[in-house]
């Protein structure tokens, strides 16, 4: 269909459902790349994963393979990974230290930290050509090529393949409450990673994952099971610690089945412009244990009272910045969502550390680092295995549309703000935002 | 040469109850604080406190085992199977009480649905001597592709 005519993006997304291409073909896939990733704001990562001059990681932008590293100023620079000479790739390993320069392992084209040339061998070979010609070692021809914007945001590092568009604080707009969320919860106001990520592989398209996250219906159906395990073990728990409580790790887990599908409609979903959605909840209420009243007294202390009761009474379960991150502040966890094609996505997820915190409280989030998002996750495995059973019935003949109708036409719209109504937390809102936003890219 | 057989004996039967899905025979093969690790990469020198692909006590592998024989645990309605060979079985300690520190490689092939993986690596455990015969204190399981990004998700022990 689609090599016969230009789709027509408008046609596919409606206020309430959208066709199923838009999950499966691969040249909307493409045109998504071009569109979306390689156009707006995208997390290379943490400038903490790069501590020192020469310091880099590779990253996946889109289609692009990038590299993040940090420069002898101090200054991270996101970089294209390929030498300008006969495009060889130039960092072939995931993360490491490159030394003063990048050289490349083909024909030993030097480089400095920024991408600009640093040496050829035997360069007078070049003389006369458009390689020796004009502006030297700013020359475009002979450098690495730079991502067009890189901007940091409190540590966080984005960077956008396009020259125009919005600022990176104009497009996080609300959304960056993901951020300052985290980092606010640390008493030195900063956060740094916990080194190494995990790494997960899904069959299905990547908006499926997106979608999800804030999806407020799925919980109790698909992680019943993992909820119910744990709450039969933290109910024996509990009572062996007469009286205490399990650890904190079984109620998240708990969660799952003790909030019941009908809870979940008194949680909320903000969605913002651009696509980015939050969904208020649980996660946002404050235990009164030992472990959280001595990191209360940090934090008190760092900021006194009244600024604290503001930093832990901000009411976030997850923010979803479109197109490809998740973050869940209150734990100090974020995934990166990296298309790999139409039907297989990377998850790149981290943890990251509240600078000035006590222990326990690094610990209690790293359990739900482990239980919820290792590769042996004891949650996410029910949503991959539902992911492909959707991308399957998605690339069938069975039906055109994918229905995102839930609690449609109760939304409640104010300055561009859509929010979900009054108990209607389980309201597909986010969806439908999402898909606003992506038609919206895609016919741009 | 007795500790040796006894050892590789009880390594065959760890696997072996994986193999089989006898959960709980296999939770209860470790001593009441024994804790099942696989790190995410192999320089990690402790469990404790650091991200972990699995680093589970008792009680969390309980909770595993639950969670994985419940009807709606929807990620293992479809026929999986595994099949471990343990090999390389060498004793680095034998204390005066009879614990022993081993170290072992596997290769482990799962199937399911139409898809086979392929895991191999290594295995560390620490086994005390106990009347009823070894119990595992700790079995660290250094996977070589840890690394890697998974394909899917690993679902019970290895």
């Amino acid at each position: 269909m689609l090599q016969e005519r230009a789709p027509n993006f408008a046609k596919m997304v409606e206020a309430d459902r959208v066709r199923k291409e838009v999950y499966t073909d691969a040249q909307i896939f493409e045109r998504e790349m071009e569109r979306i990733h390689e156009t707006v704001w995208i997390y290379c990562g943490h400038e903490s994963q790069v501590p020192r001059a020469g310091d880099y990681c590779t990253v996946q932008i889109g289609r692009q393979p990038m590299i993040m590293v940090r420069g002898k100023s101090g200054k991270v620079n996101v970089l294209y990974n390929r030498c300008p000479h006969r495009g060889n790739m130039i960092c072939g390993d995931r993360e490491g230290n490159t030394g003063e320069q990048f050289r490349c392992s083909y024909h030993a084209w030097t480089f400095q930290l920024d991408g600009r040339l640093k040496n050829i061998p035997m360069k007078s070979a070049y003389e006369g050509t458009r390689y020796q010609a004009k502006g030297g070692k700013d020359n475009p021809d002979c450098s690495m090529k730079k991502a067009a914007r890189v901007e940091n945001y409190r540590g966080f590092v984005f960077a956008s393949l396009a020259s125009d568009g919005p600022s990176l604080k104009n497009f996080l707009g609300k959304s960056i409450v993901a951020f300052d969320d985290m980092c606010d919860r640390a008493p030195a106001g900063e956060v740094e990673v916990v080194p190494n990520c995990f790494r997960v592989i899904q069959h299905s398209n990547w908006k499926l994952f997106l979608e999800n996250q804030l999806d407020a219906l799925h919980p109790s159906v698909v992680h019943q099971s993992t909820g119910r395990a744990a709450h039969e073990v933290e109910k024996i728990l509990a009572k062996k610690a007469r009286g205490g409580a399990a650890p904190l790790s079984y109620h998240m887990l708990s969660a799952f089945a003790t909030v019941t599908i009908d809870k979940w409609d008194d949680f909320q979903t903000i969605n913002y412009p651009y696509g980015h959605c939050i969904l208020t909840g649980y996660m946002g209420l404050r235990p009164q244990d030992p472990d959280t009243l001595a990191y209360d007294k940090v934090m008190i202390k760092a900021y006194g009272k009244k600024r604290f009761e503001q930093i832990v009474g901000v009411n976030i379960h997850h923010v979803l910045v479109y197109p490809g991150l998740s973050v869940q502040s209150p734990l100090q966890q974020l995934r990166a969502v990296r298309p790999l094609g139409v039907d297989r996505t990377l998850t790149e997820i981290w943890h990251f550390r509240l600078k000035g915190a006590p222990e326990a409280i690094y610990r209690r989030s790293l359990a739900y680092y482990n239980l919820v998002n290792s590769p042996a996750t004891l949650i996410n495995a029910d949503d991959l295995e539902n992911f492909w059973k959707c991308h399957q019935g998605l690339s069938s003949d069975g039906g055109d549309w994918v229905s995102l109708a839930r609690h449609h036409g109760r939304d409640i719209e104010k300055d561009g703000v859509v929010s979900s109504g009054p108990k209607m937390g389980t309201s597909e809102a986010p969806m439908r935002n999402q898909m606003k936003a992506w038609a919206k890219f895609m016919q741009a | 040469m007795k500790a040796q057989h006894d050892v590789e004996q009880f390594l065959y039967k760890q696997s072996g109850l994986l193999d089989t899905k006898q959960w709980q025979k296999w939770i209860d093969l470790f001593t009441p604080d024994g804790i099942y690790w696989m790190p995410p990469d192999a320089s990690y020198k402790t469990w404790d406190g650091q991200p972990a692909i699995f680093a589970e006590d008792k009680n969390l592998m309980t909770v595993r085992m639950l969670r994985v024989l419940h009807p709606d645990a929807w990620s293992q309605r479809p026929l999986w199977e595994t099949n471990h060979v343990v090999s390389n079985v060498s004793i680095k300690n034998e204390s005066k009480n009879g614990d022993v520190e081993v170290t072992s490689r596997f290769h482990m092939m799962e199937l399911r649905r139409d898809d086979v993986r392929h895991f191999a690596g290594s295995y560390m455990h620490k086994l005390k001597k106990t009347k009823m015969g070894y119990a595992i204190q700790l079995q660290r399981v250094d996977m070589t592709n840890a690394q890697a990004a998974y394909d899917y998700v690993l679902q019970v022990w290895v």
